[in-house]
Parts: structure tokens; sequence; C-alpha cells
């Protein structure tokens, strides 16, 4: 069934979510690339430059650079600017951790393995505004639909 | 992770919130890392001051948690936004805000140091103490250089640190984990701190592991590059220490040539000159000041100059005559604060600026949107004084 998919992951922050699939093969720095009030990424070097995080679920490596970066987290959840959920690829960073830590959003990691599956799954699906993910931290599966009635 | 009884105690809030919110950052980050228990820290150092890149939430988060928190253990703190003892021209509602940070940190029994180079304020402990060092150059130069031992924490992982002096036993707190199987092999001419920023900012970017070897540094590399070295990893990824040693058979390499050099410095240096010259990011510590005073021998700077510094350093300096000599070259001095991210510098009043520090230049193009004329000390000194 090409539409739905279903693969484990590691909770880090309990939580579930669901969004739009925002997929990216570099890692972030939140404070110097993220507009705390739109969620906006800004920066011309980025792949997802100008896309923005908001109510998305955020794929990608780890965060890097600023120890900052934490409270950038913090900052866009109380600005509804948020990502609802995150998955890291690579590892997970502190970073990323503590800010999803008190901002309850939830957090998990897929194995590389996964990441294969979620990477071809996007590659197909990249362009399809319906691609939805949940993300479903408290019994450790992400599961994906591309169909609009979930 | 295993947690003891009173450690679930302290989730569940029987400590108070505080210490509860600090455990639950803390068991996450344990999650994240793979530990399996905590262990005692000695020292913290906190990040998340500068009202300028934690704003109003975090201004709430502080609140809260120094509500019933205190910290356990020695702890430092980052630059704050401006220097508190010449306030600058920012809007009130900036400068109310700044010191309520600021006041929430000292309620909780944090040392206001105001700096990014705690290990130039404070005592170092002995090789092999764990510490907790959020600010990413600290963290990098604390595994690195002086022998203690820290992951690359955050701003929270760190002040949850201070609540409970303890954090998750991983990554580089893991001795294995300090010894590196993969090394960046320099066949550059480093020639100044400049370079050693931009092989910095090439190895964050590159290396994805959290420690990596740094083959075929030249022997004579003084503090500043050091600093400049560290901080350029800490900007641009998340490896969190290097070694520097020689080349070993068994490890994976990656070379770091003029080519990798040149498109660095393409990368980070977007202008080819600036308004303004400013020194500090990290802050400058006395060994730097000590240089640039002999650099200028007198002479004054064709353009405005400020040099940020921790406010002991900046007195130590003036106790010595130094800081007036500089300050007869035009030189203005910041204490409190850091180039990277401060208000003081703003699209509004500077197009471009000119910097020797490659984490200057990440954040100003990045962050607040200004261009970098990138150039090492001796020819800023060279280009901009008479």
């Amino acid at each position: 069934m090409k539409n739905r998919i279903k693969i484990e992951c590691k909770r880090i922050v309990g939580g579930i979510a669901k969004g739009k699939l925002l997929f990216s093969d570099q890692p972030l720095n939140f404070l110097a690339m993220v507009n705390v009030k739109t969620g906006q990424i800004n920066d011309i070097h980025h792949k997802l430059n100008n896309q923005t995080l908001k109510n998305n679920i955020l794929v990608f490596p780890n965060a890097i650079g600023s120890s900052v970066g934490a409270y950038t987290i913090f900052s866009l959840k109380n600005n509804n600017a948020s990502p609802n959920g995150i998955i890291c690829t690579n590892s997970v960073d502190i970073t990323t951790a503590s800010g999803c830590a008190i901002s309850n959003i939830p957090l998990v990691h897929i194995n590389k393995s996964n990441f294969e599956k979620l990477n071809n799954y996007s590659i197909e699906e990249g362009n399809n505004n319906n691609t939805k993910i949940i993300v479903d931290a408290e019994n450790e599966f992400i599961f994906f639909n591309n169909d609009k009635s979930i | 992770m295993d947690l003891t009884r009173e450690e679930e105690k302290a989730i569940a809030g029987e400590y108070g919130e505080a210490n509860s919110i600090a455990y639950r950052i803390l068991v996450a980050i344990g999650e994240a890392t793979n530990a399996q228990y905590l262990i005692p820290i000695e020292w913290a150092h906190v990040s998340g001051v500068n009202y300028n890149t934690i704003g109003d939430s975090g201004l709430d988060f502080l609140k809260k948690i120094s509500k019933d928190g205190k910290v356990k253990i020695k702890t430092s703190l980052n630059p704050m936004g401006f220097d508190r003892k010449n306030i600058p021209d920012l809007s009130d509602d900036f400068i109310d805000k700044q010191f309520e940070i600021t006041k929430m940190y000292e309620k909780m029994g944090i040392t206001p140091t105001f700096s990014c180079i705690p290990y130039e304020i404070l005592p170092i402990p002995s090789t092999g103490t764990h510490v907790s060092f959020a600010e990413s150059s600290a963290a990098v130069l604390a595994n690195s250089y002086l022998k203690i031992i820290t992951n690359k924490e955050s701003a929270l992982s760190a002040l949850a640190s201070a609540i409970v002096g303890k954090t998750p036993f991983s990554d580089l707190r893991i001795e294995e984990n300090r010894n590196p199987n993969i090394e960046i092999v320099n066949e550059s001419k480093i020639k100044s701190e400049l370079d050693f920023g931009l092989l910095g900012y090439f190895i964050g970017k590159t290396m994805k592991k959290s420690c990596t070897g740094l083959c075929n540094i030249p022997k004579n590399t003084d503090f500043w590059g050091i600093k400049s070295l560290s901080a350029g990893i800490g900007t641009s990824g998340s490896c969190g220490m290097f070694q520097i040693k020689d080349s070993s058979k068994n490890n994976d390499k990656i070379c770091y040539g003029d080519k990798e050099m040149e498109n660095t410095k393409d990368e980070l240096n977007t202008s080819e000159d600036g308004q303004i010259i400013t020194f500090g990011s990290p802050q400058l510590g006395m060994e730097e000041i000590c240089k640039i005073a002999t650099l200028m021998q007198g002479r004054k700077f064709t353009k405005p100059c400020k040099i940020f510094c921790p406010r002991p350093i900046f007195n130590k300096s003036e106790e010595l005559g130094i800081s007036s000599v500089l300050q007869k070259s035009g030189v203005e001095f910041v204490c409190d604060a850091c180039t990277c991210l401060t208000p003081l510098i703003k699209k509004e009043n500077y197009d471009s600026i000119i910097t020797n520090s490659v984490k200057a230049a990440y954040y100003m193009k990045t962050s607040n949107k200004i261009s970098v004329a990138l150039k090492d000390v001796k020819t800023i000194v060279k280009d901009y004084s008479n």
C-alpha cells in the first residue's frame, strides 16, 4: 500500500503530532536561521530557505551551532509558529531535545534504514501537498498517509 | 535512563517546579544521547542571556523557573545585550527586559560574569572534571584545550544541570568517544587567527562526529588561534571536540587545503570593506588585547573600533594602563556583551562591519543581515590605522 506506511522510531519527547512533511537533509541553526515570529527559515545557503516550520513535521539530521537555539524552539512554540513535531535523522542533539522538552513538541529519532524509507517517500511525495505525517511518540511509530481524510 | 528514587521524586515535583522542569530536560537529553544515568558536575556555564536572542518567551520561562530554582554548583553566565555601566541608546523596553533577565539569573544564584570566555575569568578545575558548558565556543575549547569534559550543551541543558548539579553520562563524557577515528588533515597555510576560524568553520560543517582529530597544525599556535578554531567549530556544526595530533593510519581522513579555505572564506566574507571594526566573538582576553595594543604602536584607528571583553578583563587592562592606550587609539571597550547578535550593531545603523571573527561574521550575516569584511588582526591594523 503505497499511501500508508508505518515506521518505527525512538521517543525522545512524548506526544502525538500531525502535519505536512518538511524534509531537509541539511542541519539547522535555529538561532541564526529561523524567524521566531513566523517560523520561516531565512538563510540563502539553506535548501529550506523561505519555507516555514509552522504546523509542519520537521524531518532533519540535527541542530547545529548556537546553544541558545533551545530558546528559539520554545519561542516558536509560544508564538504558535513551531513545527507540530520533529524527527531527527542523524543524532538527536541536546539543543533540539531540551527545546522540545520544555515546549512539549513531540520529538523522535529514526535509524538509518527507516530514514531511507522516509527519504524515498519524501522524494516520491515531495510535491504532494496532501502528504501528512503522524508522529506518535507515545507508541514510537511514524505513520504517513496521502489520504486527505486524516 | 535509570533514575534513582530521589530523581523520580524530583521529576514528580516533590522538590518544586524548577527541579521538576530541570529533570524533565535532563531526561529528554539522556534519551536523546542514550545515557544510562546522571553524573555530578562541578561547573555549569549558562547561555541565553541576551534579550535579543531569547526574547519575551525566554524571559517568561526564566520567570517561571526562577520562582523556586536555585543553582547547586558554581555557575557562570554568558554575555547580555549591552554594557551595564555604559548603557547605550536602546529602547527602554529592551533595557528593562534585559535587566529583568539578568535579575532572574542572579536570583537563582548564578554569578553574573556576562562572558562567553568564563575560562579566562574563573579558575579552571583539574583535568578530567565534568562541567556543563552551553556557549558552543567554550564547550569546544573546554574539551580540546582545557582538558575538562563537557558535551556541547544547550542553554537549557546547562541551566538544568546547574539546578540539579548533574548531567546525563553520554557522548563526550565517555572516554572512548573522546578518541577520534576520523581526522581533518590540514594542508593549507595557516597564518593567522582568522585562518584558524575558517578551519574551524569548515570542521564544524563537515564533521558529523562529536570528536575529530586535527593533523598538521602549526606548532606555534597562540591562544587567539585556539579560541578562533573553537568558535568556528561551535558555530557551524555539532562537533564538540578536536584533538591536535599526528596522523594515524587507521583513521578516516578529510583534507583541508587552500581550496577548502578559499571556499569557506567566500561563504563568510560578504564585503570588501566595512564601516566599523569589531573585535570579540568570543570576547577578547588579556592576550588578545595586549596583542592589538602592541600592533597599534600608538597609531590611531581610521574607523570606529569596538572591543568586546568581559568586565574583569577590562578592569585588569585598565589597571595596567593598556586600555587607556587603546582608547587613545580610538577603541571603545564594551563589557558584558559580545559582537555576536549584539543589538548595538543593527542594519539601521550599519551596512557592513570589519572583523577577524568567523563567528561574528556568521551571525552578523545570517541574523543581523549585515555584510562582513573578514580580515585578520594584523591586516585590520595595517589597513585601518595611521
